[in-house]
């Protein structure tokens, strides 16, 4: 089997949040904010930097065991309060794993706000490295107990 | 085509008979898939057989899933974090 491939994915994510769309706008938009959200939470060691302008550059390194997980993305489109559309390459150490261009809307529903995601995205090369696999089961794991927790009380 | 070969081998000619693709276009799809990995396909005599790397589909669809995963969950914790810092609260947010 060849140890290049190329497999297209587009998936879409609804979110209802009890918050204003300014409030959740910032979220996004607002360095600090941002960094409370999003990334690893935890132990974890993750550097990030981001500049939320057209051109504006985010970064995020996260270290793991099965190596350094890099996140860079370009900000392409801004329409202030409305949306921001993103393209994003994902690097496993120095190998890029993924091309993405991701849409962020956001919508007034009721008091608060609807955000959707859509990222179609482009997976890259020997998908079934021990090292994904890892990244991949970890993160379902991840998921599994902190939906665990915030479910169990 | 990926879906057909994810039930079982099938021949280039098999392939293409429900789909309104000319026999050119169908070889080059196949090669497409091929390149990428996802398909494998091999000549007995006349007849072209093509079957689907399991491990490949798995492998990606695997991938993908983590990473809609991972996206889920940021948007989890976003919802977290506004509700505990809701420091500019909605203009009706009486019930």
């Amino acid at each position: 089997m060849s140890d290049r491939s190329t497999v297209h994915s587009t998936f879409a994510i609804e979110r209802t949040y009890e918050a204003a769309p300014t409030r959740v706008w910032r979220a996004w938009a607002d360095p600090e904010e941002k960094r409370r959200w999003f990334g690893p939470q935890g132990p974890a060691k993750a550097e990030h930097e981001l500049e939320f302008r057209v051109g504006g550059l985010e970064r995020m390194t996260v270290q793991s065991p099965g190596g350094a997980y890099k996140f860079i993305a370009r900000f392409q489109d801004i329409v202030e309060g409305e949306r921001f559309i993103h393209t994003y390459e994902m690097y496993l150490d120095d190998a890029r794993i993924s091309v993405s261009v991701a849409t962020v809307v956001f919508e007034a529903a009721g008091g608060g706000t609807k955000l959707t995601m859509t990222e179609q995205g482009v997976f890259l090369d020997d998908l079934d490295s021990p090292a994904a696999r890892e990244h991949g089961t970890g993160e379902l794991l991840d998921t599994l107990a902190g939906h665990l927790q915030s479910t169990g009380d | 085509m990926v879906e057909r070969l994810t039930r079982g081998p099938a021949s280039v000619s098999e392939l293409s008979r429900p789909l309104a693709m000319s026999m050119p276009a169908v070889v080059q799809h196949l090669h497409v898939l091929e390149h990428s990995g996802l398909v494998r396909s091999e000549k007995v005599g006349r007849v072209r057989t093509c079957t689907v790397e399991p491990a490949a589909l798995r492998a990606a669809e695997g991938w993908i899933a983590a990473r809609r995963t991972a996206w889920e969950r940021s948007l989890d914790r976003l919802g977290e974090y506004l509700a505990e810092h809701p420091d500019e609260p909605p203009k009706r947010s009486q019930q």
